[in-house]
C-alpha cells in the first residue's frame, strides 16, 4: 500500500475486486509499472458499484500519461461491470516520489532506470544528495547527462563506470 | 478568513489574479515549445520541451480554475485558443522571443525564479484551490530553476563570446522584471485577503537568487529600469500577437475542431 493513500475497505468483494483491477492497469510510459506500483491512485469510494468514485493523482501538471490513465482505468472497470465509474482528478496532496512501492523500485531498477535515491521526506537528505546507481552495474560513480529525460519524471544520467547511459526517476 | 469588508476581494480581481498566473505559464510554455527540434542537443531539446510541458499543464489547472471564477462556462480550451491578445494578462517577459539559446535560459532563469518564489508562498494561500495547484507546481518549478540557473552559470563563466551573449540577454531581459514586483490593485487585494504574498518579500527572496547565480555566473546584474510594462493588464508588445496567431491558428480556422 503506497504512502498517504486512502487504505482499502475491502469490506465488499467488489470493492475490492476494483482494487484488484486497477493493480492490472500499467502506466503506458513505463510498462513494468503499474498505477497502483505508482502510489498515484489515491481512493476508491462508493456506496455501491454504481456509485463508484475513483480518484487518480497526476505525477507531473502536465503528464501526458494522466488522460491516457483516465481512459484506461474507465475502461477497465467499465469492461468488469462498473459502467458508470466516475474518475475524479485529485491534486492535493501532491504526488511524491516517496509513493512508489518497495516493489516497484526494484522493478524499476530491473528494468534499466535507477529508482528515486531517497525519501523526499527523509531530514538527511539536507545533507547531501545520497549517490545515484547504475541500474546495470550498481556502481556509484555516476554523472548527470541532463535534468530532464525521455519523460517529465526522469532524468538522464552516466554510468562512468561501465559507460552506459541510464534513465533516473526524479525525486519529487 | 474573516468577513470583515477590508478582506473580502472581489471574484473579478480573484479571476484577473488567477488569470495572470495561468497566462504567465501558457504564454512561456508556447515559446519554450518553438525550441522542439531545434535546441543545440537532443538533451536539451528534451529539457526545454520538458519545462514547457510542465509549465503548460499548469497552466490547464489554472485555466480551468479561471474558467469556474468566470461562471461563462468557459473551458481552458475556450480560454487558451479564443481569446484576443489585450485579454491575455501574462507578464511581458514571457511573450519576448527565444533569441539564442542563452538568452532563452536567462529568460526562463528568471521567470523560474519568480514563480518559486510565488507557488512557494501561495501553498499557503487562503485560496485552496490555489494552494493546492501551487503545491503541485513547487516541485516541477525547483527543477526550472536548477536547470536554466546550470546553463546561466556555465555560459556566464564560459568563454569570452558565451559570457557576452548572456550578459547582452540579462541586458534586453532585464527591464521587463520590473513588472514581477510593480504591485497593483489586483496583487494588494489579493496580498490583503491572504491569498497571494506581497510583491515586496517576492522580490527580496528573488534578488537573493538571481544575484548568487549572477555572481557564480561572472554575470553583471544591470540597473533596475522605471519605465513600467503592464501585460498583466493585458497591455502587450507586438510579439504575443504574432505567436497568439500561430498558437491559435487551428481553433480559428476550424472552430471546434478535435483530434
Amino acid at each position: 500500500m503506497s504512502l498517504g493513500a486512502e487504505v482499502a475497505r475491502a469490506d465488499t468483494d467488489w470493492q475490492s475486486q476494483v482494487w484488484r483491477l486497477l493493480g492490472e492497469v500499467k502506466d503506458p510510459e513505463i510498462p513494468i509499472l503499474t498505477i497502483m506500483d505508482l502510489g498515484i491512485v489515491r481512493y476508491v469510494r462508493g456506496e455501491t458499484r454504481d456509485t463508484l468514485h475513483v480518484g487518480l493523482t497526476p505525477t507531473y501538471s502536465g503528464c501526458p500519461a494522466t488522460e491516457v490513465i483516465r481512459t484506461m482505468v474507465e475502461e477497465k472497470l467499465a469492461r468488469a461491470g462498473f459502467p458508470g465509474v466516475v474518475v475524479e482528478t485529485v491534486l492535493a496532496p501532491p504526488w511524491s516520489s516517496d509513493w512508489i512501492t518497495p516493489a516497484a523500485r526494484l522493478k524499476l531498477a530491473a528494468y534499466g532506470i535507477a529508482p528515486p535515491a531517497e525519501a523526499v521526506s527523509n531530514p538527511k537528505r539536507l545533507f547531501g544528495a545520497a549517490p545515484i546507481e547504475c541500474p546495470r552495474c550498481q556502481s556509484a560513480a555516476t554523472r548527470l547527462i541532463s535534468e530532464f529525460g525521455s519523460t517529465p519524471c526522469k532524468a538522464h544520467y552516466m554510468c562512468t563506470a561501465c559507460l552506459e547511459p541510464f534513465d533516473y526517476f526524479k525525486c519529487i | 478568513m474573516s468577513a470583515s469588508i477590508t478582506k473580502a476581494p472581489s471574484e473579478d480581481a480573484r479571476l484577473r489574479y488567477v488569470l495572470r498566473l495561468a497566462d504567465t505559464s501558457l504564454i512561456l510554455g508556447q515559446r519554450l515549445s518553438e525550441w522542439v527540434g531545434h535546441a543545440p542537443a537532443l538533451e536539451e531539446d528534451l529539457g526545454v520541451a520538458n519545462i514547457a510541458l510542465d509549465l503548460i499543464g499548469q497552466a490547464r489547472l489554472l485555466l480551468s480554475y479561471a474558467g469556474e471564477l468566470e461562471g461563462r462556462g468557459r473551458s481552458e480550451d475556450e480560454l487558451a485558443f479564443l481569446r484576443d491578445a489585450s485579454e491575455f494578462l501574462n507578464l511581458t517577459l514571457v511573450e519576448q522571443p527565444n533569441g539564442d539559446f542563452g538568452h532563452t535560459l536567462v529568460r526562463q532563469l528568471l521567470v523560474s525564479a519568480f514563480q518559486l518564489e510565488l507557488y512557494e508562498a501561495l501553498q499557503n494561500s487562503a485560496d485552496p484551490r490555489l494552494a493546492e495547484v501551487a503545491a503541485k507546481a513547487v516541485k516541477e518549478t525547483r527543477y526550472h530553476v536548477r536547470y536554466s540557473a546550470s546553463w546561466v552559470v556555465r555560459l556566464g563563466d564560459g568563454t569570452p563570446d558565451s559570457h557576452a551573449r548572456v550578459q547582452a540577454a540579462l541586458d534586453e531581459l532585464w527591464p521587463f522584471t520590473g513588472e514581477l514586483f510593480a504591485e497593483d490593485d489586483v496583487e494588494a487585494a489579493m496580498a490583503v485577503a491572504d491569498i497571494a504574498p506581497r510583491a515586496a518579500d517576492l522580490k527580496a527572496r528573488w534578488s537573493a537568487r538571481i544575484d548568487t547565480v549572477l555572481a557564480e555566473a561572472t554575470l553583471t546584474r544591470p540597473t533596475d529600469s522605471v519605465f513600467p510594462w503592464h501585460g498583466k493588464r493585458g497591455i502587450h508588445t507586438e510579439h504575443l500577437g504574432y505567436m497568439l496567431a500561430e498558437m491559435q491558428f487551428l481553433q480559428r480556422a476550424y472552430p471546434g475542431a478535435e483530434w
